[in-house]
């Protein structure tokens, strides 16, 4: 597989490390009610659809930024890369 | 009709023609006791025990493809009872105890042979860390026996027992440990669950769970609605798929893990050689080609091929520990697809719907499991109480804390 990292163009997925889904973005926060069953369902639960998935990635053998792949998981086609600062501040988060 | 060598001998000496079909192709019936999903080799093991000790024949098994189409016939055929922690190990040892009288349980050549399998150490911690598993194994009545680097020259000279990187300072061995042929597992399970009365339901694939007031009471399929009293998933590497439309997220990632097969070579392993340290293990099959395989790709996929880094990967571990294997050619290569579970452990238990019941979670052990993952999946169906060797093997064990990690790894499946 050819990721084409938004700084760097196509590379080697042998360069990156492969982390799981990218819902790992959403940390729950640990003051909020019922966190306990949201932290359950943050580090076990996972959807592992067949079909599109946004995973991250870390260019380990690389620049070291995080990304976020939007990949199939039937055909391993790649429709999108993002890095995953940008995908966590469109979602509210500071960093 | 029951297989014998003197059925053999009256059957060539009378032109074969006295052979039936191994099983039935019915149709599906409206309602059944239990509807098991997945003709694969857990699958088709739980049908044969339910009828077999349980005394269940009224169920049906249903199938997207072809029976044994999934990973039974993917794996790389290894049995063995090698693992540490107490929820696992007795589990492991029931199911090598059933691996050891299945032929003449089922009455069906499934070639099971204890040609050992042995574990590589390469350093003083490794040792510590083998001996203590080979400790906990004895615990659990199987049987584990440490082999020093001399007696290793002697038993396989063919190993780079220098290499610079990881020389080979001893091994543990399983001698019980060994080659199963994958499909007859399959088809001896099949033919017996079939022959009392179980219904084996070929290209039928499930598409949706009947599900009322929180009880499941029967599932949709290609060929028709078919309600049943309990519903049994048993479809791992699929289960992501089959779990959501029942509305359910697991702790379950899928996987690729790649194998491949050599050209026939005259006998030149034993047993089964693992090389943990370098993400390779080898066995040769009885037609001569060597078996071998690495570590999972590492990313989510449903797709039953992997990408060439692995295939890289293993051949360069083959060629650290045994250099010989780089005068064989590769044959062909193929992917199999892994619940990968949160802890590499296992699951069989009963859901939060009721009337459902999920096996899966088998990550790249699946297949040795196989009888004792039908004989406690069919215990829980047909008594509702876990078999007392699968306690542990529940879904909400880590909402509990009550984790299986025998490698200590976390909540991360690709490291298990």
């Amino acid at each position: 597989m050819i990721i084409n990292h938004p700084l760097l163009g196509p590379r080697d997925a042998a360069e990156f490390i492969y982390l799981g889904d990218a819902s790992l973005i959403d940390r729950p926060d640990w003051q909020d009610e019922g966190a306990d069953e949201k932290f359950y369902e943050y580090g076990y639960l996972r959807d592992n659809p067949a079909g599109e998935h946004q995973e991250l990635w870390y260019h380990e053998q690389g620049d070291r930024s995080w990304l976020v792949v939007t990949r199939n998981t039937l055909t391993h086609e790649i429709s999108k890369v993002e890095l995953a600062r940008d995908v966590a501040r469109a979602r509210g988060r500071s960093k | 009709m029951r297989y014998s060598a003197f059925k053999i001998l009256t059957q060539g000496l009378t032109g074969n023609k006295g052979w039936k079909p191994v099983w039935r192709e019915p149709d599906p019936k409206p309602e059944y006791d239990i509807v098991i999903i997945g003709a694969g080799g857990h699958g088709l093991a739980t049908a044969y025990y339910l009828a077999k000790e349980f005394g269940i024949t009224n169920v049906a098994v249903v199938e997207k493809g072809w029976l044994g189409s999934g990973n039974i016939g993917r794996n790389t055929t290894i049995i063995r009872s090698n693992y540490m922690l107490p929820g696992n190990e007795p589990f492991y040892e029931f199911s090598m105890k059933l691996w050891e009288n299945l032929e003449q349980d089922f009455n069906y050549n499934a070639m099971i042979s204890q040609r050992s399998i042995l574990n590589l150490i390469h350093s003083d911690a490794q040792r510590d860390a083998f001996i203590r598993r080979g400790n906990a194994m004895f615990l659990a009545g199987a049987d584990a026996e440490y082999a020093s680097a001399e007696q290793l020259r002697q038993e396989l000279p063919f190993l780079d027992f220098d290499n610079a990187r990881f020389p080979i300072k001893g091994g543990l061995y399983q001698r019980r440990g060994g080659t199963v042929r994958h499909d007859a597992v399959a088809w001896g399970y099949a033919r017996g669950a079939d022959s009392r009365g179980v219904d084996i339901i070929q290209n039928c694939e499930v598409t949706g769970f009947d599900i009322e007031n929180g009880t499941c009471r029967g599932v949709e399929t290609t060929r028709g609605p078919i309600r049943a009293k309990k519903v049994a998933v048993c479809v791992a590497g699929s289960s992501g798929r089959v779990m959501a439309k029942a509305g359910m997220r697991l702790p379950i990632e899928s996987h690729v893990l790649q194998a491949f097969v050599t050209e026939g070579l005259k006998p030149v392993i034993p047993g089964v050689i693992t090389f943990g340290a370098g993400h390779f293990y080898v066995s040769q099959s009885d037609k001569g080609g060597l078996v071998f395989g690495g570590d999972i790709d590492g990313y989510n996929t449903y797709a039953q091929r992997g990408n060439l880094p692995v295939v890289e990967d293993v051949a360069e571990g083959g060629m650290a520990i045994m250099p010989i294997i780089g005068r064989a050619r590769l044959l062909r290569s193929w992917g199999g697809i892994m619940d990968m579970s949160m802890d590499g452990s296992p699951f069989i238990d009963k859901t939060d719907i009721g009337g459902l019941y999920f096996n899966g979670g088998w990550c790249y052990g699946g297949f040795k499991a196989t009888p004792a993952s039908g004989w406690c999946y069919a215990h829980l169906l047909a008594k509702d109480t876990p078999h007392p060797v699968a306690t542990e093997m529940r879904l909400d064990r880590f909402k509990r804390g009550h984790i299986i990690d025998e490698k200590g790894q976390g909540n991360q499946p690709n490291l298990h």
